[in-house]
């Protein structure tokens, strides 16, 4: 690890993937006992794919499902533009997260594991097969199948993910009761997150005791972190959970004093570049709104303009949107053109203003999938974030990054909604 | 302890929802409609003894044409 203790989940990363005898050489040959479940459970571990949620409790409700032939969804998606860690992970140990699928394969009693990688991720996705050839050649463990469905944003959504492997469409399916058990075929899944595979696979191995040395008592444990924007170079580090960001910034080569960070992916929140100080953990992040979510951390300097980043980012999401629900599919473009004409369009901004806000409570919460609401959250957070800088559009002050070009969040270039590629 | 549901409150499928809002017109007491016409539904928990509206609701989920409304029914507030 950067700061003071060694790396877990990068341990032994070289520029090329693990093969499994060096794999077993770094972290040792592992098997599966039962005493996983209880070691899974104090150890804490929290999902690492966005949503925070501790992973024991999801292992525990499809244990108790009934059938034989329950699969482990793998996601590696990576949805995020700005996130590079389970790719950065699968190319350093793609083993490690074949174990720790196999774990909870073992765990939940399934006999299927699917690995999602988006088929954009060519390189990735030749490297989790060259694994799976290598385990398949010991012919034990539970039959492992490589799926790459198309990358869009809310691909790796978990009911779109199974619905990918349903029926090779990735839009996101509505599920009236939370928690509920999603299915491929009539077999129960469950969909894990790629980083969260590794870290069980270690706990496999070394204990919950070990998985608690790093990290606070609520958020244990170390996670992977994807640096980007104002950097010296775009990193993902792997840091224990609680460092605080002030570390982890200058272990990035980031700029020290910056005017504000995007938490957590597309679908976070701003924090404002004061309160660098916070520990970098979900229960100290929310406490100013932001989140620890996909592991991501975009660096944006004095000088630029929080709203034009922020409008870049809603407009992208909003191109994302699936389409199915309408307060997503007409609600988020909405709030893209309100952004716009915030900036560009002198019309009754004051107007405009009050409208983004009764919008953003209009939307929040009626999509079939949290998509939506992670861009009202992230629209949210900037009209705190900066809301000084806001009023000074509003009330027609020239902003000077919007003369420049630069911009600091990388946003993939709009496709035409007729060219997105949904299977 | 198992009690009866004694609560219900109306979900929408948003998937299903075509957005003509007639669940608004059976319904104007426990669903809105926003500017592009797809339902708000008033989130409370409502309580089984208001006749009136659990028979508004049971219009509203009969008169849906995509059939993407649903009662459901969850104890209240201890
Ligand atoms: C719009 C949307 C996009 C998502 N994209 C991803 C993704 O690309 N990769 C991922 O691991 N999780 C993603 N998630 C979270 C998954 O739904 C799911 O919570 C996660 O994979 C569960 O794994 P975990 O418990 O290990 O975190 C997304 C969620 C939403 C609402
Ligand atoms: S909320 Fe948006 S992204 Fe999610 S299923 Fe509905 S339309 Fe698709
Ligand atoms: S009646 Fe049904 S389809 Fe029409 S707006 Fe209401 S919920 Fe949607």
């Amino acid at each position: 690890m950067t700061m003071d203790a060694p790396p877990r989940v990068m341990s032994g990363a070289s520029g090329r993937p693990l093969t499994l005898r060096e794999h077993e050489v770094t972290f040792g040959t592992a098997t599966v006992g039962a005493a996983l479940v209880g070691e899974l459970e104090a150890s804490g571990l929290m999902g690492r794919g966005g949503a925070g949620f501790a992973t024991s409790k999801k292992v525990e409700l499809l244990r108790h499902q009934r059938g034989h032939h329950k699969v482990v969804v793998v996601n590696a998606m990576e949805g995020e533009p700005v996130g590079h860690k389970d790719r950065t992970l699968l190319s350093a140990n793609p083993h490690l997260v074949l174990d720790g699928a196999q774990c909870v394969a073992n765990l939940i009693g399934a006999r299927r594991v699917a690995v999602c990688v988006s088929r954009k991720d060519s390189a990735i996705v030749n490297h989790v097969q060259r694994a799976l050839h290598e385990r398949e050649r010991r012919g034990t463990g539970p039959e492992f199948i490589l799926d790459t469905p198309p990358w869009r944003y809310v691909a790796g959504e978990e009911s779109a993910l199974v619905h990918w492997l349903n029926d090779n469409e990735t839009m996101p399916q509505y599920r009236p009761q939370r928690p509920n058990v999603l299915h491929v075929g009539r077999s129960p899944a469950l969909v894990v997150n790629a980083e969260t595979c590794a870290h069980v696979g270690l706990i496999n191995r070394f204990g919950a005791l070990w998985f608690r040395e790093l990290g606070t008592p609520s958020s244990p444990g170390s996670t992977l972190v994807s640096v980007t924007g104002a950097v010296h170079r775009p990193t993902v580090l792997e840091v224990a959970l609680g460092t605080p960001l002030r570390s982890i910034l200058r272990a990035a080569g980031a700029d020290p004093d910056p005017l504000a960070l995007l938490t957590g992916g597309y679908g976070g929140a701003w924090l404002s570049g004061e309160h660098l100080d916070v520990a970098y953990c979900n229960e100290d992040l929310r406490s100013l709104g932001a989140t620890v979510g996909a592991g991501i951390l975009v660096v944006v300097p004095k000088g630029a303009c929080g709203l034009a980043e922020t409008h870049r980012v809603v407009q992208w999401m909003a191109n994302e949107s699936s389409r199915q629900c309408g307060p997503c599919a007409f609600g988020l473009p909405a709030l893209a053109e309100d952004l716009r004409t915030l900036l560009h369009d002198a019309r009754d901004p004051h107007g405009v203003l009050v409208r983004l806000k009764e919008r953003c409570d209009v939307i929040q919460g009626r999509g079939a999938c949290r998509h939506p609401d992670g861009v009202v959250r992230l629209v949210d957070s900037a009209l705190r974030v900066f809301a000084g800088h806001i009023d000074e559009h509003v009330n027609g002050f020239p902003c000077a990054a919007l003369t420049t070009t630069r911009r600091w969040v990388t946003v993939p270039a709009l496709e035409h909604e007729s060219d997105l590629v949904w299977e | 302890m198992n009690r009866k549901p004694d609560h219900f409150v109306l979900r929408v499928d948003p998937i299903l929802c075509d957005g003509f809002g007639h669940c608004h017109e059976l319904a104007p007491e426990l669903v809105q409609v926003d500017e592009w016409g797809y339902p708000i539904i008033h989130e409370e928990l409502t309580s089984m003894t208001e006749l009136t509206l659990l028979k508004s609701a049971r219009l509203a989920v009969r008169g849906c044409p995509r059939q993407a409304l649903r009662i459901e029914r969850t104890n209240g507030p201890a």
